[in-house]
């Protein structure tokens, strides 16, 4: 059968990567950032989930359906949070009875 | 050829046209399951942004007093188990069969170790009576509610992560038991390739998990 093998140094390269970001988030986090210290923790937070899906979990080698399913399931769960969150943080903008 | 045939008569099933296709077929399949799993855990990722933006505060107290070592030292435990887990996928793809219960040992081990350190990290919280109910840690304080808030999403999202780890491990069992009978080949090794996609999606719920819980406002200690 036809298999994508990456090589051993492409990934002990992401694991290295994956491992330093591990040891910045949690440095970063002593530093005060403000409102953006959680904007910071996130970014690195999805550059990892990026880096594990797409090289570990061979979303890189995928066929074009199973991306369209990965990505399609990441937006739904952008709905959940997005709407949720806009019901929410609008609630105090008019003085809605009973809210 | 003879031991081709006999692959594919392990392996293929009848309403397939050849393994390429049955592969992507199970991939696609895990995949939509992964997918239900981020809706579920999406939801409590979603309560917790609710109340960490309603109650900062409370949320900053409770969250320093995880140690944040611990928890880091666990994140490059789990990525290194990640990193063995692939390192076992490919040893599949290779056919290396020696190679393969090599690396599905040392990831087992190392889901292990991550389990323990959480135990033990969940039995010092029990200690200092950090667990929400009966005699916790702020009672009488003005963030006693809130405080059990942040204490009780913690046990729910690490607890049902390290749910998710222990079933991880009874599927780890399985694939070296499977493998040690020499079941996979580099024709037939789609088990070690799903349970792989299971194994990372568990660390990347862990990789947002730990900024989002041991994280939070750090510098304000």
């Amino acid at each position: 059968m036809n298999h994508h093998v990456d090589a051993v140094k492409t990934y002990a390269i992401v694991w290295i990567v994956l491992l330093f970001a591990t040891g910045l988030t949690t440095v970063v986090a002593h530093v005060d950032l403000g409102a953006f210290s959680v904007v910071v923790a996130l970014a690195i937070a999805v550059a990892k989930m990026l880096l594990v899906a797409l090289f570990f979990m061979h979303i890189r080698h995928s066929t074009g359906l199973t991306k369209l399913v990965v990505v399609g399931g990441l937006l739904w769960l952008g709905i959940l949070l997005t709407f949720t969150l806009a019901d929410i943080w609008t609630r105090g903008w008019v003085g809605v009875p009973g809210r | 050829m003879a031991n081709e045939l006999h692959a594919e008569t392990l392996a293929l099933r009848e309403q397939f046209d050849d393994s390429a296709q049955q592969k992507d077929a199970s991939t696609l399949g895990m995949w939509i399951f992964l997918i239900t799993e981020i809706m579920f855990f999406g939801g409590m990722f979603l309560a917790y942004t609710i109340y960490r933006n309603a109650y900062p505060n409370a949320f900053a107290v409770a969250s320093s007093s995880l140690n944040e070592i611990i928890g880091a030292v666990n994140t490059a435990v789990l990525l290194c188990s990640s990193f063995t887990m692939v390192l076992a996928v490919r040893s599949a793809q290779l056919g290396q069969r020696k190679a393969l219960i090599i690396f599905l040992i040392l990831t087992l081990l190392l889901g292990m170790v991550f389990l323990g350190v959480k135990a033990y990290e969940w039995n010092q919280k029990f200690e200092e009576h950090h667990v929400p109910g009966a005699s916790f840690h702020l009672d009488g304080t003005p963030l006693q509610g809130q405080a059990q808030l942040f204490f009780s999403l913690y046990f729910c999202m690490t607890g049902l992560h390290a749910l998710h780890m222990v079933v991880g491990v009874g599927l780890l069992t399985f694939l070296i038991w499977k493998s040690y009978k020499g079941l996979y080949t580099a024709e037939y090794m789609t088990p070690v390739d799903m349970v792989g996609l299971y194994w990372h999606f568990v660390d990347i719920i862990w990789i947002f998990l730990f900024p989002l819980l041991y994280l939070i406002d750090r510098h304000l200690k």
